[in-house]
């Protein structure tokens, strides 16, 4: 046990790292982010729940029919028609991408790229 | 029966099989519904074609009109280098039509200068060399450009013989107004390559491509498989040459001489 003393100081430092997070976040509870919804409009798109958990998907597909397939006309499930945009739609309600789409995307630690071409209706920043 | 070895091949191939044959669900729709239609507006046709007449539109001015309009719809940066983006620009005779030289050519056609811009050909060579599909042919002849594909490997500069094509060095957004963007078209972000689109976000609404409309009847847009369209009405009424015919592309931009 030549080094054993720095090897054990090591450990430890190493532990104390690794718990760290922890450490800092015990007795904070998570909060959830608090959205600025659109004041006019109900209604999405399609669902709440499946806005939540798949508008990545949707915009993935949106980007293909309107851009490969020339479709440019979505239909929801309750028959409501939208058109395919970005821009033009999505962001027409959801005026504020700093109070919308970033909140939560900072929050999971996700920076999607769609701002390097698509201009957020803060217009370019 | 058994479970033999034979049997779990048999139903796995079987399982195997079924999976090639079920429907591709869509996520979005499920219930069978196809979620997607074209505006009930948008500009249909079996092949665009575009016919410039060379006779009106023949200065620096009047191209850099029409360009000014181009680019101001698309959010096309001017940089102020040799490294500028161009959807449509002019160009002496020698250069748009390098293999028609003729030395003793009229005076007044030698020296107009001529629209140019990307000819969706027939036959692009971008397409074909294109590794991603970020560059592709659309069944109405357009040739358009998915900038969410693109790697910037510039084949597809290489593959044109046009020029039709730029690419962005820089981060093109310095070099755009913020107070001047069309909020409703995105720009691109460095490290793309780019070029004319016939105006297709226009055509899916209805409307003509932005140059034909500021034109004022110099330019005509329309479908070359129609036999009563507009375009082929001005090509049969006035002598028309296109671009580098060797080349073997078919462009799809026809110039009235
Ligand atoms: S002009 Fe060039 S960029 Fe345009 S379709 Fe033809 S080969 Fe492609
Ligand atoms: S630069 Fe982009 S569009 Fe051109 S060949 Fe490469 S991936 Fe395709
Ligand atoms: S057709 Fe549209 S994109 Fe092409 S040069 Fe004309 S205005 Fe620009």
């Amino acid at each position: 046990m030549h080094y054993g003393g720095k090897i054990i100081i090591g450990i430890v430092i190493f532990v104390g790292l690794l718990l760290s997070p922890f450490v800092f976040n015990v007795g904070k509870a998570y909060k959830q982010p608090e959205l600025k919804l659109p004041a006019n409009e109900k209604k999405c798109v399609e669902s709440l729940e499946f806005m939540r958990t798949k508008h990545m998907q949707l915009l993935n597909e949106w980007r293909d029919w309107a851009l490969r397939d020339g479709k440019r006309v979505y239909v929801n499930h309750e028959g409501k028609e939208f058109e395919i945009s970005l821009q033009n739609t999505c962001m027409k309600c959801h005026k504020s991408k700093a109070d919308f789409c970033d909140k939560c995307h900072n929050d999971a630690g996700v920076t999607p790229y769609c701002w390097d071409c698509h201009i957020q209706p803060e217009g370019l920043k | 029966m058994k479970n033999n070895r034979r049997n779990f091949i048999k139903l796995a191939g079987l399982a195997a099989a079924g999976l090639c044959v079920a429907p591709k669900t869509t996520l979005a729709s499920g219930g069978g519904h196809s979620p997607v239609k074209p505006g009930a507006n948008a500009r249909n046709a079996k092949r665009w074609a575009m016919v410039v007449d060379t006779r009106r539109i023949n200065t620096d001015e009047d191209i850099k009109a029409l360009q000014d309009v181009c680019h101001a719809v698309h959010n096309v940066p001017d940089v102020p280098t040799n490294q500028n983006i161009m959807w449509i620009w002019s160009a002496p005779y020698e250069e748009c039509f390098p293999e028609q030289h003729n030395p003793y050519l009229d005076d007044d056609v030698k020296e107009r200068s001529y629209m140019l811009l990307c000819n969706h050909c027939d036959n692009p060579p971008c397409v074909r060399v294109c590794p991603t599909k970020a560059t592709f042919k659309r069944p109405d002849g357009i040739v358009a450009m998915d900038y969410h594909r693109c790697i910037g490997c510039r084949y597809c500069m290489a593959g044109c013989p046009y020029g039709s094509r730029s690419f962005n060095f820089g981060e093109p957004r310095e070099y755009l107004d913020p107070t001047k963007l069309n909020p409703e078209f995105p720009t691109r972000m460095r490290g793309v390559v780019e070029k004319c689109n016939f105006c297709v976000e226009r055509l899916a609404k209805g409307l003509q491509p932005a140059c034909v409309e500021a034109s004022d009847g110099a330019i005509v847009f329309g479908d070359l498989a129609d036999k009563d369209s507009d375009v082929r009405k001005v090509l049969r009424e006035n002598f028309t040459i296109r671009r580098k015919p060797t080349a073997g592309t078919e462009p799809s931009v026809y110039y009235i001489i």
